[in-house]
């Protein structure tokens, strides 16, 4: 509390509760990801164990059932759909590994996201 | 265990969306996710505080699709009691949908420990409703101290491995049993590495009048000590090992749903875990302890092979 100005107590808090039901479908989770999984569709015999042991839904499958891909926005690169997997369709690669990774943390975005939630002051220093 | 087709769940949505804060690789979303794959009518849920309850509803987000509500971390079962009540007067009036189900879910320490008497009552008062423990044996949310349901043996915050302890000194105690003792019409135990058996035990619970106990055990990766990968298969090992025998209960009639065909020794479940490396430490090995905790089970299953006969 100490290092934000003007920031919230009790007092001010909005009270309620959570006001949209599935609103956690916006935070990206996908950012907490250090190895991600990639998938090689050409051996996937679609038989969703992935699918139905992802944590975190992030196996995605198109109208046919099948599996099609992985949400990166969610996936938290746990690794289970790979261990899972009996076709070895799946392998796991270091963030680094590729040239987006970072690119889907923007400071000033998460900033802004912050400040829109009208629940802080201004940030020291900002 | 039949009639369960991956395919036919795909398109379904699940109550419990992604974008929630459990850590990579938690058993409890897996399981919770597998658990409404079983429900096909709308549904209320409740749930005891916990990891699972915290870290899918962050202020200001909720993982929810469902109508969901938190009340405290003792009194989940209470909750849903009067919930169930509530809509039984609404549905007489027609104003509420007939066909709702009701899940109430906690933790270990939330369900065997101090939600065991709120939900002691509800068992008894005949609710018609579901509870779903999701057993990562230990109070996780809070740093892993030990519950009623962690393990003989295993490394906890409040039963530490040390050159003293070798972790906790106790056995489990079996809520299961302690469940089925209620006389209620339902009561299973199962794990998540077999979703056919977890999404028809659920289906079966919800869809049987009355009250329903359900008892999945699931991995914590972080106090388990497990890579974030292995879930699916420590889940395997304490099915094949019978440290945690998967069954149900329908009207006071024990059923094994799955029985192994040559069981493992339990060390082969202890030694993939972080939380027993004690246990296992070059030249401090503590073979006792293990003894203790493979008789623990040895017992359970004779006793368990007994009510089934
Ligand atoms: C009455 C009360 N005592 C203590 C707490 C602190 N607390 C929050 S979560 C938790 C542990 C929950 O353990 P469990 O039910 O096993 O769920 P897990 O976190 O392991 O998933 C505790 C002790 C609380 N919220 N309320
Ligand atoms: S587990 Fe492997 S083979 Fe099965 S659907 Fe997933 S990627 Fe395809
Ligand atoms: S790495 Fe984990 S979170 Fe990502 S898709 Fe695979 S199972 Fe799901
Ligand atoms: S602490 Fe354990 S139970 Fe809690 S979210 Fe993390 S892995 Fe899951
Ligand atoms: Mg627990």
């Amino acid at each position: 509390m100490s290092r934000v100005k003007g920031g919230v107590s009790w007092r001010n808090t909005p009270p309620g509760t959570v006001t949209f039901g599935a609103s956690a479908m916006e935070v990206e989770t996908g950012l907490w990801r250090s190895m991600r999984p990639v998938l090689d569709l050409e051996k996937c015999v679609s038989c969703l164990k992935c699918w139905v042991q992802c944590p975190d839904a992030s196996i995605m499958t198109d109208e046919d059932a099948r599996v099609c891909g992985i949400n990166e926005y969610f996936c938290k690169g746990c690794g289970v759909c790979q261990a899972v997997c009996p076709a070895g369709a799946i392998s796991m690669r270091p963030e680094s590994d590729f040239s987006d990774c970072g690119k889907v943390c923007e400071p000033d975005k998460v900033m802004q996201l912050v400040k829109n939630t009208g629940m802080v002051g201004e940030l020291v220093g900002s | 265990m039949s009639g369960v087709r991956l395919k036919d769940l795909v398109g379904k949505k699940n109550p419990l969306t992604e974008g929630h804060r459990m850590c990579p690789g938690c058993g409890a979303p897996t399981e919770l996710r597998q658990a409404f794959m079983g429900i096909d009518d709308p549904v209320v849920v409740v749930g005891a505080t916990g990891c699972l309850e915290v870290s899918s509803t962050v202020y200001p987000y909720s993982a929810w699709r469902v109508p969901f509500m938190h009340v405290a971390f003792e009194n989940a079962a209470a909750a849903i009691s009067g919930v169930v009540a509530a809509h039984s007067v609404l549905a007489e009036r027609g104003t509420a949908k007939k066909n709702i189900k009701f899940v109430a879910f906690g933790g270990d320490g939330g369900t065997y420990d101090i939600g065991l008497q709120a939900l002691s009552g509800a068992l008894e008062r005949g609710h018609d409703f579901t509870y779903i423990c999701y057993n990562n044996q230990g109070y996780m949310n809070t740093g892993a101290q030990r519950s009623s349901a962690t393990p003989r043996g295993a490394n906890a915050t409040t039963s530490p491995a040390g050159s003293v302890l070798g972790g906790k000194l106790q056995r489990a105690k079996n809520m299961t049993e302690i469940a089925a003792a209620h006389d209620i019409p339902y009561v299973a135990q199962t794990t998540l590495h077999n979703p056919a058996d977890l999404i028809s035990k659920v289906r079966r619970a919800v869809e049987t009048p009355g009250p329903a106990f359900v008892n999945v055990l699931v991995p914590c990766a972080l106090f388990w000590k497990i890579a974030t990968c292995d879930q699916v298969k420590i889940c395997k090992l304490a099915a094949d090992t019978r440290f945690w025998p998967i069954y149900e209960v329908i009207e006071g009639r024990h059923a094994l749903s799955y029985t192994p065909r040559t069981p493992l020794p339990l060390e082969e479940f202890l030694k993939a875990q972080g939380r027993y490396s004690h246990l296992f430490r070059a030249g401090a090995e503590r073979a006792d302890i293990v003894a203790q905790a493979q008789k623990d089970i040895d017992d359970d299953w004779e006793k368990l092979l007994r009510k089934c006969s």
